[in-house]
């Protein structure tokens, strides 16, 4: 959610009003080059000053929204209203838009000054009040002493803050980020989706970022759009598409799990693996019919271990491989000689456990957080 | 916590009408004017010679007979025979010298290589016809070393060949020194620690990796010898090849139709070896990764000494016909009187135009070279940035865009005078002016050019225009603060090659020039026909002043263009 002094920053919308109109509305957006369909009947609202991910494998679609959205590639059908106002046909240059690629897309041959300044033309901006907000933007992103380079003598995060400053130079009601943090490399990257949240939330700018990295979009975003194969497959919180996913590809796709293949068992809210028999509380599972075949997702940090006997309604497991990671271990499990799971537990409980490979312990999940669907759904 | 949004609509969503921006209707208005152009000056003047072709003289459709006729001439079959065999029989020669040549550039430590690129360039920019008056010079009725011929004449298949050797050796040269520079290490040093010897790696490595560029090297050679018309105008004597053909069945028979036909003739060799050219790139350009890792050699005396001694060679040879063409423009009388003289380059002695063939030639090239630069590089800019309007139009553009390279000069210089020369052709009144020649220039040598400019636009970030866009900066603004400052080393290159080609080019004028735009490089056979061998290496040997004194300039320049562009390249 937004900082309290966002409000007053923000140009378009207070807090109070936004719910009932949303800054940004896709209505039913299709795209199709030549006969393969990009997007199939898309639908989502922005609201203002809200920072959303477009998240999901290559090729979902995701950049193609994007893109649809800015006006580079317009929509075959549908509508997008932007602040009330009709935008689906309108060329790029008649929308109110920053967006920040891939690449970049620095011109190479301008200074870094040249470049921030480069939409700040015509009458409404006379040198001296361009002069003002270049160097602005540059101290905003923590690049004042740069000013007179070029590009190519930037780092890679340099380069790409650089990028955010002439986004943001025309004060634009929507900020575009496609795969901002990609090319980067991981501690950069880290730090940097930070640093453009908390930019984000100081200039309350209404924000869609299009990433395929989970983490990214769970770590800087309000809402997660999960696309897959040109449709939503859900929106959410963070917390919601991970905790809740309403699909078999969003509980695969978001986060780790183990999955396997089960029937709906009696009594009520329980399931039984096809292949080993393995037997688990389901809360999930209390609405499907009995015999109904369902997949069945297991967090690894949901998978309770315990020394043998010491655990209710436990199965017996043995570890076959131990992975340190550092703040967590990861366990390979196997249950009936054959069943994989994964669990995570802290190193100093592998160490009082004693789960090293070839040890038997008794493993158990909670029935609220086994993920359960139904497998024609 | 704003609420997921409910499903739209239940009617099916209406489809988008895109409105085009302003940017966007100017990217279409290039594209219709590059297509115009190319419509005018390639596509029609070769459907009128198609026609021709199987037209009588009174325009009658007369279907086949014209091939029949030419089929069943005896005269013409041989001088398509020969056209191929001195073809072929070229190519077997240089190729394997370039090879050599090429190789001793890019894998061996030998010292002057700049010296030695740079030597290797001179015959490109002399006109075909300089290394023909050389080789009269030196093994003509009256040469001075006649005598090692053994009683074999120069003005036949022996001299064609010799001057094809000059004048296409550093275009294959050229090719090969680009295919063998682009060398993984990698392979190398994967081959080295697998314990394969020297010659096993030649033949694993080193010759599978320029295999395309042999090919491309190959069939450029013979494309431009089958072509060339200056070379057997003025060393072939009685040898007739297709080109020699052409112009005497036009020039000296008036017969158009058989002309026509002549030029069709000379087409299908030019465009079977474009396409196998084509083919050749493709796979050339799949074999180098963007991950590998540049090849540098390392120093060797077995290696570095027999092909610095190669390079030195050849490289004298090109200098000493060089030398031998201009000493020769400065005899007074040879091989008689061999004191020197600047007689010889008063022109008007000899034809009636004087030195103003040169000014014609400079104006021409250099008209040709600016509105060439401009129209090919914007062309190819709306290709590569406007294409996403979609249409056939793009496509059918590109493909005109890559024609040119299969034309030669002839055919489409007698294509030109068919179609600009019919009297209901409205732009008839272009004949005779210098346009035509400059309209002819352009489109000759639009390929190459054309290429060059893809090729460096294809290197800009293909979002630019979109950042443009979304800070509402207007296309052309972009495209002259950002694409072509970044470009303008690529713009010169473009420029410079055509003024350099339409400056030494007599194939696609000679029909072209009118009484008072009689080119240079035509002056030049016009005093060799005359006898005024002298006076036409004068001509050649002052072109070749022009052209290299261009290219100087441009390297002179490029000093001046990278301070004021390309700084950023700098880190």
């Amino acid at each position: 959610m937004p900082s309290p002094d966002a409000a007053v920053l923000r140009r378009t919308g207070a807090d109070t009003d936004s719910a009932a109109a949303p800054y940004l509305v896709v209505e039913q957006v299709s795209k199709s080059f030549g006969t393969t369909l990009a997007l199939e009947r898309v639908s989502l609202e922005v609201t203002a000053g809200e920072f959303v991910s477009f998240l999901g494998p290559s090729v979902c679609g995701k950049t193609t929204l994007l893109r649809a959205i800015a006006g580079l590639d317009p929509a075959t059908s549908g509508r997008i209203t932007q602040a009330g106002r009709d935008i689906t046909g309108l060329p790029p240059a008649a929308r109110d838009f920053g967006i920040v690629f891939q690449s970049y897309a620095l011109f190479p041959n301008l200074t870094v000054a040249e470049n921030v300044a480069y939409g700040l033309r015509g009458p409404a901006w006379p040198r001296p009040r361009r002069a003002q907000r270049v160097e602005e933007l540059v101290s905003l992103v923590g690049l004042a002493e740069h000013v007179r380079k070029f590009p190519a003598q930037l780092s890679g995060g340099q380069q790409q803050r650089v990028a955010l400053a002439r986004a943001l130079a025309n004060e634009p009601g929507l900020l575009l980020l496609d795969e901002p943090l990609s090319a980067l490399d991981a501690i950069v990257r880290l730090h940097l989706r930070q640093e453009i949240r908390a930019l984000q939330r100081r200039l309350g700018v209404t924000t869609i970022m299009v990433t395929h990295d989970q983490e990214e979009a769970m770590g800087v975003s309000d809402r997660v759009v999960v696309m897959s194969r040109g449709r939503i497959a859900q929106i959410g919180t963070p917390e919601e598409i991970y905790r809740a996913p309403s699909s078999p590809f969003v509980a695969g796709f978001v986060g780790r799990s183990t999955q396997f293949e089960a029937v709906v068992d009696a009594p009520a809210g329980s399931v039984r693996a096809v292949d080993d028999g393995l037997r688990l509380q389901a809360e999930s599972a209390r609405r499907l019919l009995y015999g109904t075949r369902v997949q069945v997702f297991l967090r690894p940090e949901d998978v309770r271990l315990g020394v043998a006997g010491s655990l209710e309604r436990a199965f017996p497991v043995t570890v076959t491989h131990l992975e340190f990671l550092g703040p967590v271990c990861r366990l390979s499990l196997e249950f009936a000689g054959r069943h994989r799971l994964e669990a995570e537990l802290p190193p100093e409980l592998v160490r009082t456990l004693g789960a090293l490979p070839g040890a038997v312990l008794d493993a158990t999940v909670p029935a609220d957080r086994v993920l359960v669907f139904a497998a024609d759904a | 916590m704003p609420e997921a949004p409910l499903a739209g609509a239940p009617a099916l969503p209406a489809p988008v009408h895109a409105r085009a921006a302003l940017d966007r209707r100017l990217l279409v208005a290039g594209l219709w004017i590059a297509a115009s152009v190319l419509t005018l000056g390639l596509v029609l003047p070769l459907l009128t010679l198609l026609v021709r072709a199987f037209e009588d003289a009174l325009g009658h459709f007369v279907g086949l007979v014209n091939f029949v006729a030419y089929a069943t001439a005896p005269a013409l079959l041989a001088a398509a025979w020969n056209s191929l065999w001195t073809a072929a029989l070229t190519t077997v020669i240089v190729v394997p010298l370039a090879f050599g040549y090429a190789y001793a550039l890019t894998r061996s430590c030998m010292p002057m290589k700049g010296l030695f690129r740079a030597i290797m360039l001179i015959p490109v920019l002399a006109p075909s016809l300089l290394p023909a008056l050389a080789l009269i010079y030196l093994f003509g009725n009256q040469g001075m070393l006649r005598g090692l011929l053994m009683g074999e004449s120069i003005y036949g298949p022996i001299g064609i060949v010799f001057a094809q050797v000059f004048y296409c050796f550093p275009h294959a040269a050229l090719i090969l020194a680009v295919s063998l520079s682009m060398a993984d290490a990698r392979l190398y040093e994967a081959a080295e620690v697998l314990r394969a010897g020297r010659a096993r790696i030649f033949g694993t490595v080193t010759l599978p990796g320029a295999r395309y560029g042999l090919v491309s090297a190959a069939v450029v050679v013979f494309t431009l010898v089958v072509t060339d018309f200056g070379i057997p105008k003025v060393i072939g004597g009685q040898f007739p090849v297709l080109a020699t053909d052409v112009y005497k069945q036009v020039v000296g028979l008036q017969d158009f139709n058989m002309g026509a036909v002549v030029g069709i003739v000379l087409l299908l060799p030019a465009v079977a070896a474009f396409l196998l050219d084509r083919w050749a790139q493709g796979k050339r350009a799949a074999t180098f990764s963007g991950r590998a890792v540049p090849y540098v050699p390392k120093p060797r005396a077995g290696r570095d000494g027999p092909l610095l001694a190669l390079c030195i060679g050849i490289a004298l040879v090109l200098l000493g016909m060089l030398g031998v063409a201009i000493w020769g423009s400065l005899i007074r009388f040879w091989p008689y009187k061999l004191s020197l003289t600047l007689d010889n380059y008063d022109f008007a002695r000899f034809d009636a135009a004087g030195w103003e063939s040169l000014l014609v030639s400079v104006r021409m090239a250099g008209l040709a070279a600016v509105i060439g630069a401009v129209l090919v590089f914007c062309t190819a800019y709306v290709l590569e940035r406007g294409a996403r309007t979609g249409g056939t139009l793009p496509g059918l553009v590109r493909f005109a865009a890559t024609v040119p390279l299969a034309v030669p000069g002839l055919v489409l210089g007698l294509a030109f005078i068919l179609f600009f020369n019919h009297p209901a052709n409205p732009l008839g009144i272009l004949y005779g002016t210098i346009w035509i020649l400059v309209l002819n220039s352009v489109i000759h040598f639009y390929t190459v050019a054309h290429l060059t400019a893809v090729t460096a636009i294809r290197q800009l970030d293909p979002e630019f225009e979109s950042v443009g866009a979304s800070l509402k900066v207007p296309v052309w603004i972009t495209f002259g603060r950002v694409t072509v400052p970044i470009c303008l080393p690529a713009i010169l290159d473009i420029a410079v090659y055509i003024f350099v080609n339409a400056m030494t080019t007599v194939s696609a004028v000679i029909f072209l020039y009118g009484p008072d735009t009689k080119p240079a490089s035509v002056a030049v056979v016009h005093m060799d026909e005359a006898g005024q061998a002298s006076a036409a290496a004068a001509m050649a040997v002052t072109i070749l002043a022009v052209t290299t004194g261009v290219k100087l300039l441009q390297v002179a320049t490029n000093g001046l263009v990278d301070r004021a562009t390309q700084r950023w390249r700098r880190r």
